[in-house]
């Protein structure tokens, strides 16, 4: 819940959203059982674009980010993910998850194998990339978020920031086009909090389409283009983070924003 | 601020811990007599160890090795202690019999079938080459796969040894294996070249029957016809003659090697999301496990006869490895299941996320871990299988126990027990306290740090 918990300089004129759609979700609605989770959902999100999504918990934000990826499987509407609609065809799925990159809270990281491993399992199998380049393109993408050195530990090894750096880095590998991240930083101490939002911001930086559900308020302030806020399984509201944060339209936004900043 | 401010100017060199904590003194303190309640116990479990050793080495401790009957053992213990030496061993038994504890009524020279143990007869190989040979290229077969720092190319030995084990000890021609292994082939390129073409499904249906076909109607004619230009043959030994030890270990080895793949589907499709297959799999795993394993060894001895089309010589140590093989089969599924459920959820999450397929999830993140936690129980339940092969007794073959009972009914050696039974206790002990110790092994390698 902190204000503003990260101190790199973002300077959004340069980060452009294009007019190319990378997901759009028409009219989509899941249940759990009987329980209407997800209501009614339109969303349509430009490349380039860095969305937060906030909400109370048991909002539905997290079952949102995960019909994306057909984690979880919605009943009615559609979701087009760069140019794909998901439906059961198991290829499409595959072939969504291979473009769409996810983060999770509790990193999901795999603890039989190593850090490098974990970074080059789907580039090898799923994209078919040679060994050698697929360690290549993995130190690389360690290196952006700072643990080489770790390369060779195993995930049970490192503290709970560098397994997300980790987690993002094995995401990154697959060269997505489309990142999820569904509370990337509420299992972390702040001071690995700071670690990953840095290398958060650094991805947005370069373009990378982002839907992020997050508490970090002020990493939503800082980098996002849009924030969307969830309440009972609908989106609330959604605007500009200036607008959002100071000028809330809804009264259950408005409610939220003062239980999350108010102290 | 002054009197709590404190720099140290010297620092302490490593001193040696005192002599009352480590070496014999130190350890035995701890260990057995860190109080006087515990030191009773010490002294009264050392009084029961001795004991008990003391016992049975004066039972173990006997010159009866020469002995021919249990009568010439009573009296070489007469000779040598005089009367009332209290119960000793005869160990005369083990030396007279302890071939076909062995190796059952296996002949030692299949050239000659008629031929004792002894001096080989003209041409032949070694007494008991080809179960001898049969057991080091175990061996070697398995070592690579319990050891992964040995040279790989020892996996092709793996690969070939289930074909080679029934052709060393059943005999016959070389063709038959080589005619066998090319039906996996077979199913390997109709998946391969097939599936793109008529689909999946159609494929892998294709790729099951078609090398069923292979075995089913080719091979025999085939084998014949290549024989008869090459031969390659080595002599038959029938299914009635094997016996002992090595029965117990090729039943053993057999159920043990087909029981995990076949406990991993099993489990895999107790889990799956296609109700048809769930339900088989739910079925066939209770109705298993809720069946004693002798009954299922009675219908492989008796009731399979009856299905079977007349004149099928299907043989029954086979029957009999196959029921012990679903037997073991149905335990390890749940063994494995257990170790499945036991993986957090978002290890699926994590494996489906990257896009890795089902087979690509199960074979690279969730079998090695589920497997890795399932190692106690899937070592318990080899252990378990190895021992439930002397069940095999019951319906009448010759594993050591079903020669134990025989031996026992020799007039020479009527009345002999422990002698026997010890013998047959302290081999099955030796494989499977080794089977324990390697899991241990196995667990302690597999550490990869918490969780
Ligand atoms: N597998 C499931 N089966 C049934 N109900 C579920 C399941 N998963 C989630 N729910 C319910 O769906 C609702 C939305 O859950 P979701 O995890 O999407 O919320 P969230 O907004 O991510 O909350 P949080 O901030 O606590 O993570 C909750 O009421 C939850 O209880
Ligand atoms: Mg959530």
């Amino acid at each position: 819940m902190s204000e503003l918990a990260v101190d790199t300089e973002i300077d959004r004129s340069k980060l452009k959203v294009s007019d190319e759609i990378a997901i759009q979700i028409t009219n989509m609605n899941k249940w759990y059982g009987t329980f209407h989770v997800l209501r009614d959902i339109n969303l349509t999100v430009n490349r380039g674009e860095r969305i937060v999504i906030a909400g109370p918990s048991g909002s539905g934000k997290s079952t949102m980010i995960r019909c994306i990826n057909r984690l979880e499987e919605h009943q009615s509407g559609q979701i087009v993910v760069d140019g794909i609609e998901l439906t059961s065809d198991l290829k499409n799925i595959d072939k969504i998850r291979s473009e769409v990159g996810m983060c999770f809270q509790h990193f999901n990281l795999f603890p039989h194998l190593t850090i490098l491993e974990n970074c080059t399992l789907a580039p090898i199998w799923v994209r078919k990339v040679p060994k050698k380049e697929a360690e290549e393109t993995a130190m690389h993408f360690l290196e952006k978020v700072k643990i080489p050195d770790q390369a060779l530990k195993y995930p049970g090894q490192l503290s709970g920031g560098q397994q997300q750096r980790v987690a993002i880095a094995r995401s990154l590998c697959m060269k997505p086009k489309i990142m999820l991240f569904d509370e990337p930083t509420s299992a972390l101490d702040p001071e690995m909090i700071k670690e990953v939002l840095d290398t958060m911001i650094e991805l947005a930086h370069e373009g990378m389409t982002m839907l992020c559900v997050t508490h970090e308020m002020g990493f939503a302030r800082q980098v996002a283009n849009r924030v969307i806020f969830m309440d009972q399984g609908q989106i609330v509201e959604q605007n500009e983070p200036e607008e959002f944060f100071n000028n809330p339209k809804s009264e259950r936004t408005k409610l939220f924003l003062s239980q999350i900043l108010g102290h | 601020m002054s009197d709590v401010s404190f720099v140290r100017t010297e620092m302490l060199p490593q001193q040696a811990p005192p002599a009352t904590s480590v070496g014999l003194v130190g350890w035995s303190r701890e260990n057995l007599f860190s109080g006087p309640v515990n030191s009773i116990l010490t002294i009264l479990s050392l009084i029961f160890i001795y004991f008990v050793i003391s016992g049975v080495l004066h039972w173990a401790i006997s010159p009866t090795w020469a002995a021919t009957s249990l009568g010439e053992c009573r009296e070489m213990i007469a000779a040598a202690y005089g009367e009332g030496a209290g119960h000793k061993a005869c160990w005369g038994v083990i030396r007279e019999r302890w071939l076909q504890l062995m190796y059952g009524f296996y002949p030692p020279y299949p050239v000659v079938p008629s031929a004792n143990f002894g001096a080989a007869p003209e041409g032949a190989w070694p007494a008991f080459f080809r179960p001898n040979l049969a057991f080091v290229l175990l061996v070697l077969a398995v070592v690579p796969v319990l050891f992964s720092n040995l040279p790989r190319k020892m996996l092709w030995i793996t690969a070939a040894f289930p074909f080679l084990l029934p052709w060393l000890l059943w005999g016959g021609t070389l063709w038959t294996p080589i005619l066998v292994a090319l039906g996996f082939v077979i199913g390997y390129l109709v998946m391969r070249f097939a599936a793109p073409v008529v689909g999946t499904i159609a494929g892998f249906i294709l790729a099951v029957a078609v090398p069923l076909l292979w075995w089913g109607f080719a091979i025999g004619p085939l084998a014949d016809a290549f024989s008869s230009v090459l031969p390659l043959a080595i002599p038959e030994v029938q299914s009635r003659d094997f016996g002992g030890f090595m029965l117990s270990i090729t039943i053993g080895v057999v159920a043990i090697g087909c029981s995990l793949p076949l406990g991993i589907l099993l489990a895999l499709g107790r889990q799956s999301n296609l109700l048809i297959l769930r339900s088989i799999c739910i079925g066939f795993i209770e109705f298993i496990r809720g069946v004693p394993l002798i009954t299922l060894l009675f219908v492989a001895s008796t009731l399979l006869n009856i299905f079977l089309p007349p004149g099928t010589n299907f043989d029954i140590i086979l029957r009999v490895m196959i029921m012990v093989t679903l037997f073991a089969a149905a335990y390890m599924a749940e063994v494995i299941r257990g170790g499945l459920a036991a993986l957090p959820k978002g290890q699926y999450e994590g494996a489906d996320s990257l896009g890795l397929n089902y087979w690509q999830a199960q074979r690279l993140i969730i079998m090695p871990q589920a497997l890795k936690i399932s190692i106690p129980g899937i070592v318990s339940t080899f252990i378990g299988v190895f021992k439930d092969t002397t069940l095999v007794s019951i319906i009448g073959l010759l594993d050591p126990i079903g020669l134990s009972n025989s031996i026992r009914a020799d007039q020479a050696w009527n009345g002999i027990v422990w002698e026997l039974y010890g013998f047959i206790a302290v081999l099955f002990f030796i494989f499977c306290f080794s089977m324990s110790r390697y899991s241990m092994y196995l667990e302690r390698k597999l550490q990869t740090g918490h969780r």
